[in-house]
């Protein structure tokens, strides 16, 4: 019982730690700290409003930090979110621009399945390159991150560019009748539920499951697993393949329910917010959920704080570097706090 | 000449010239980076390093009106979050490549916060000596201005090399990093060590990343940075932990990274954003084809491999 009270009251104390330091660090730039976080609050929680601008944003970092939390059981730290969202999102636009005019429910099918199948195949090559070369999966992941963006850019840039767009090029549109609606008469979109669902289905999956068992095994003590006979590169393959399914589905959501079609905004960090959340959640997918409702939130204040204090929109993302360091470094407190203890006796 | 009658020995010669302009960031972190791995540890981070590098020194040259000033107070920021790496990675259970990253987010955040007054501002830059001041051809001349810190990198990469074999020091840094057991037995602080060779190498990467704001490409703004402290780690790999070969390894990415200007500059533009990638699918393609499973790298440093 102890350790679920040290789970839960550890990360709580670092992230009222990162609050206070953060609070440091705005009153050294001039604002007002309580003002400033009284803000960031009702920027995320404070409306009804809010909390839908939240929401939306929490839906594809709960994706993204699947792509990090699901490689990390099983020993690996993968830092492909972005580019496996990138590669997901592009490949749904496509179908979706070449299936545009078929049945909606086909044509959105057909999004959901090549999103994830991309964003699989470019974390499961991660995983392959890590078993059968033993590249290290953490710079592989990196570089593919960039080189989904170069391509994103080759294809926006280039031969699907609708001309049309001037502003922001863009690729053509999938068509109005294939996008993801939003859920009743919210500002909601769709995307919230693959999310709730995707973390809700893995973890039953981790905790119930053979393959949960074996990830964790894996995770545990690799050497320990493979005497014993289990299927060391198949399940790291498939776990990074589940991974980057995930953060490829994030990037479909973003393509069918926000932008219509592909465009740069693809790549607007929700994958690198996505390790931070895997990290704060302890890489438990259920955790995952309201850690993602929680950076959701510090992300949809952005605009407030702007607009309200003249704060840079960095801000946000000092924050969320500081809540990042100080969770690692509560690490060190696992284990030591003997007070969470309940007392053994010796004999 | 001009460019056009040039050709495709323009191109080359771009390519070339594009090596050493690019590749000078490159080479700072690789060597930052090859002093902290030597010592046993990883530091993912320099990204961060190299943006706050890059923002800092912008900022301190447009104030103070003094380039070099600039690099020097890009150095210490980045030996500051050197430290804040180097002591959160000595505590119990604390993984330095999850704070590596975090770095690298908190690292970024900060220096576009801080950032955000200098992006109209216009600083001083850092001097280029002009070896082709002989030569009429435009292209020529471009390829042959050799920036001063990319000259500072050319002596600092056997200086280091040197201290590695042959410097007190040097071994004290490549015995803790190959054995923690030697090193603790031969009553050394091995965490001090690891302290110290972090903030040398954040020291570096803050310098490679005030070339960014301050040469090449001479400005500060939020997408200054294409990864050059990320690849570092990479690059190491590459070089074998060799301080020369990093030398080699940057000039080898500064020209892969050149290669879409340089074909752009003769109107190949078909490509362009693909050739954007050509660093990154080049390391990629070299760690698959060079690593092996079956056993560690040669002149890899003992505690990064045993674990």
């Amino acid at each position: 019982m102890w350790s679920y009270i040290e789970s839960i009251a550890i990360p709580v104390a670092a992230l009222l730690l990162s609050l206070v330091i953060f609070s440091v660090f705005i009153l050294f730039s001039g604002a007002n700290a309580i003002d400033v976080l009284e803000a960031i609050f009702r920027g995320a929680f404070g409306s009804w409003f809010s909390w839908q601008n939240t929401l939306v944003r929490a839906a594809p970092l709960m994706l993204t930090a699947i792509c990090t939390a699901l490689p990390a059981r099983i020993g690996l730290i993968v830092i492909g979110g972005e580019g496996a969202m990138v590669a997901g999102g592009l490949a749904a636009a496509m179908i979706g621009i070449a299936l545009n005019g078929l049945p909606p429910l086909l044509v959105i099918s057909s999004m959901v399945l090549t999103g994830s199948l991309i964003g699989g195949l470019w974390i499961a090559a991660v995983g392959a390159f890590k078993h059968y070369r033993n590249v290290n999966e953490t710079i592989s992941s990196l570089l593919l991150n960039y080189i989904a963006i170069a391509v994103l850019n080759f294809l926006v840039l280039g031969i699907l560019r609708d001309p049309a767009s001037l502003n922001k090029p863009s690729s053509y549109p999938i068509g109005d009748a294939n996008m993801i609606g939003n859920i009743g008469d919210t500002s909601i979109h769709g995307g919230l539920i693959f999310g709730v669902v995707t973390c809700l289905i893995l973890w039953f999956v981790m905790r119930r499951t053979t393959f949960g068992f074996a990830v964790d095994m894996i995770g545990g003590n690799r050497r320990a697993a493979q005497l014993s006979g289990l299927a060391v590169g198949k399940l790291v393959i498939v776990t990074c393949f589940i991974a980057g399914a995930a953060a490829g589905l994030a990037g479909m959501i973003e393509i069918a329910a926000v932008q219509g079609r592909a465009n740069t905004s693809l790549n607007a960090g929700y994958g690198y917010a996505g390790i931070l959340v895997a990290f704060l959640a302890r890489h438990n997918p259920l955790a995952i959920i309201p850690v993602a409702l929680l950076l959701g939130g510090i992300r949809a204040s952005s605009g407030l704080l702007q607009r309200n204090f003249d704060l840079p929109d960095a801000t946000t993302l000092v924050l969320q570097g500081i809540i990042f360091i100080v969770i690692l470094a509560s690490e060190a407190f696992y284990g030591k706090l003997n007070w969470f203890k309940p007392k053994v006796v010796t004999a | 000449m001009n460019e056009t009658e040039m050709g495709y020995m323009g191109v080359v010669i771009a390519v070339l010239g594009g090596a050493i302009r690019v590749g000078t960031p490159f080479l700072f972190v690789s060597l930052g980076e090859c002093l902290t791995e030597k010592s046993g540890r990883i530091n993912l981070g320099l990204e961060g390093n190299l943006i706050m590098g890059a923002m800092s020194g912008y900022g301190v040259a447009y104030l103070s009106g003094s380039a070099w000033l600039g690099v020097l107070v890009a150095g210490i920021a980045g030996m500051l979050l050197g430290l804040i790496h180097g002591l959160l990675c000595q505590q119990p259970r604390v993984n330095d490549i999850a704070v590596g990253i975090a770095m690298m987010l908190f690292g970024t955040g900060l220096a576009f916060y801080l950032g955000k007054a200098f992006i109209q501002p216009v600083a001083p830059r850092l001097p280029a000596l002009a070896l082709g001041s002989w030569s009429d051809s435009s292209v020529l001349r471009a390829a042959l201005d050799i920036n001063v810190l990319f000259i500072v990198g050319l002596i600092l990469a056997p200086a280091m090399a040197w201290f590695f074999r042959n410097a007190k020091w040097g071994l004290i840094v490549r015995t803790v990093g190959e054995s923690r057991d030697a090193a603790l037995a031969m009553g050394l602080n091995v965490n001090r060590v690891r302290l110290y060779a972090t903030m040398a190498g954040g020291f570096l990467a803050g310098v490679g990343g005030s070339f960014l704001s301050l040469y090449y490409p001479g400005s500060w703004n939020e997408g200054l940075s294409s990864g050059q402290g990320l690849m570092a780690v990479a690059l190491v790999i590459f070089a074998r932990w060799n301080p020369i070969y990093c030398l080699y390894a940057s000039l080898v990415f500064g020209g892969a990274a050149a290669l879409g200007p340089a074909l752009q500059s003769v109107g190949i533009t078909g490509g362009y954003y693909l050739f954007n990638a050509a660093p990154y699918v080049l390391t990629l393609a070299v760690m698959i084809l060079t690593s092996s499973s079956k056993q560690r790298f040669a002149g890899m440093p003992g505690e990064l491999s045993n674990r």
